[in-house]
């Protein structure tokens, strides 16, 4: 019987469960992770903020996941070191764990830059776990002044989650823009409007240049008073474990599109990896969850003997501020379209004869398949991209083709 | 499994789909009082080049769906094969109508996210999209399969 070890427990890690479990439905699966919470979406925990989802409902794969695939799971634990020649793990309670497969799905970990002064601020948080939430549930009040460091997907959800809980949200980021790094300034500019309606205050081209207790000395000069910060500046991969023990790490691990690290035995899957990105024909972090999930389950697959690959990452996002959708995804490389109003925004990318990239805002209806035209690389020039760029639809791919959609199983 | 399916060649563009599954969703016992003078929002939709191409598309029940794989809540998930929505989980991030390679998920009244269960949990039992056309474009059938 084989032994498989993963450490962590988030979507990568119990994709991987539900990976091994489609090949070998007897072996031995431990899971190690140092949070208090396993199986849940972390995207999650701003909607937990603000009251529209809740422990029980944020379990991913329901409670009873981990009993009904025999899986041991370990909470609060730490994976301290890899003896990759031995595969043996070793952790922080002191047990040394033996396998035959290990996956790595370490994830990722808030990065901030050492902010002057950040020592005087007495309630500061990050905002990547369930216990990140559960604290600032704890600490935020109604008459709180929140002070966010950070206007990407995690700073702006974050914003949102406590708008109803605080006295007022503020964000700040040196960028000129909000989540300058996904989106064109068109769509920004829509998203800015609109938050800054539904409450959010927005200093942008504006960062804290040190604290001092509940004060923010702004870069511009201005003084900010607030209660509580959260620093939402970015995240970096959990390189260091398989670092440690010999693999080869760029910015991330660099794994094969069959999720295996340059260690034998050993996988890795999750925001702690590097893969292709097919839309841009390099390699890079693509962490968000849906990668996480399909990387784990191939990596699951594949440690079970069987064969997956993950050869379509591209990055991509669906993101809803009061009740404004985005969506992002692939490079941007040429724009083919750029269609823009008061409130919505639609831009398509493309190069080399396929499309690369969108971003939409305000309309993102049947957007999949301009996703699926990037992840599935579809020359152009085989459909009538004329006709898809107006709208998604089936009617660009052709009789044949819809049949095959349509008609058979997919 | 038993799935919707198209024949595309055999579609008038009636869009007789479309009401009866809105129908079949509303819960109403009246097809005039659940509709009349309301924006229909089916779960199947007829498509085409507003001219001589029609046919209709919903979810495809995928053998192994992306929507389930990224769907950031879990609310989606197969039972015996069908891919159904939980609207007490699902947050509406609309995850799953980015990545479905239809356009067969849609953002819903109740802010979840939408899509075709096959009529199995409404008062129909059977997919009334097909049970409703009248030239058999829309057909709910066994196609063959490998054993999942």
């Amino acid at each position: 019987m084989k032994r498989y070890v993963i450490v962590g427990a988030s979507i990568a890690a119990v994709s991987c469960v539900e990976g091994i479990r489609s090949v070998d439905p007897e072996g031995e699966i431990v899971l190690v992770t140092a949070e208090a919470h396993a199986n849940y979406g972390r995207p999650l925990i701003s909607y937990y903020l603000a009251g529209k989802t809740d422990i029980p409902r944020m379990s991913w794969r329901g409670a009873d996941f981990f009993e009904k695939n025999r899986a041991r799971l370990l909470l609060k634990t730490r994976a301290e070191k890899i003896d990759a020649q031995e595969k043996r793990v070793f952790l922080s309670n002191g047990e040394t764990l033996s396998y035959d497969a290990l996956c790595v799905c370490a994830g990722s970990y808030p990065f901030a830059p050492p902010f002057e002064g950040i020592e005087s601020v007495g309630r500061r948080f990050s905002f990547t776990t369930l216990q990140d939430a559960l604290a600032l549930e704890e600490t935020v009040t109604g008459t709180s002044r929140v002070l966010i460091v950070g206007a990407g997907f995690i700073g702006l959800k974050c914003a949102e989650g406590l708008r109803d809980r605080a006295g007022s949200v503020m964000v700040c980021d040196l960028a000129p823009h909000a989540m300058s790094a996904n989106l064109d300034p068109d769509a920004s500019g829509i998203l800015e409007r609109h938050l800054e309606s539904n409450g959010i205050t927005l200093a942008l081209g504006d960062t804290v240049e040190r604290f001092e207790g509940g004060t923010a000395h702004m870069k511009s000069g201005r003084e900010i008073a607030f209660d509580v910060l959260v620093t939402a500046i970015g995240v970096r991969p959990n390189t260091a474990l398989l670092k440690d023990a010999g693999a080869e790490v760029n910015r991330g691990v660099c794994v094969s599109e069959r999720l295996e690290t340059s260690l034998p035995g050993v996988f890795a899957a999750g925001d702690c990896t590097e893969t292709t990105d097919v839309s841009a024909g390099a390699s890079g972090v693509l962490a968000v969850l849906p990668n996480a999930a399909l990387q784990g389950h191939a990596a699951g697959v594949n440690m079970a003997g069987g064969d997956e690959r993950f050869d379509k990452g591209i990055k991509m996002n669906s993101i809803g501020f009061f009740g404004l959708h985005i969506m992002s995804a692939g490079t941007y490389t040429e724009p083919v379209l750029e269609e823009v109003t008061d409130r919505t925004s639609k831009k398509l990318y493309a190069a080399g004869g396929v499309l690369t990239g969108f971003i939409l805002v305000g309309d993102v209806r049947r957007a999949g398949i301009y996703t699926s035209l990037i992840r599935e690389r579809t020359p152009l020039d085989q459909i009538d991209f004329e006709a898809v760029k107006r709208e998604p639809s089936l009617l660009p791919f052709g009789r044949e083709i819809r049949k095959k959609k349509l008609g058979g199983v997919v | 499994m038993k799935r919707v399916y198209v024949n595309e060649e055999w579609c008038l563009g009636c869009h007789l789909c479309e009401y009866n599954c809105a129908f079949a969703n509303s819960g109403g016992p009246d097809m005039a009082r659940a509709l009349r003078g309301k924006e229909i929002r089916p779960r199947i939709r007829v498509e085409g080049d507003g001219d001589a191409i029609t046919y209709a598309v919903s979810c495809r029940h995928c053998t192994d769906p992306l929507c389930i794989r990224g769907c950031i809540s879990g609310a989606l998930h197969k039972v015996d094969g069908v891919v159904c929505i939980d609207h007490e989980k699902c947050v509406g991030c609309l995850t799953c109508v980015l990545l479905c390679p239809y356009g067969a998920v849609q953002p819903g009244e109740d802010g979840a996210a939408m899509k075709c269960e096959l009529c199995l949990a409404n008062s129909c039992g059977a997919p009334a999209c097909a049970a409703g056309c009248p030239n058999r474009a829309i057909v709910y059938e066994e196609r063959g399969e490998a054993r999942a």
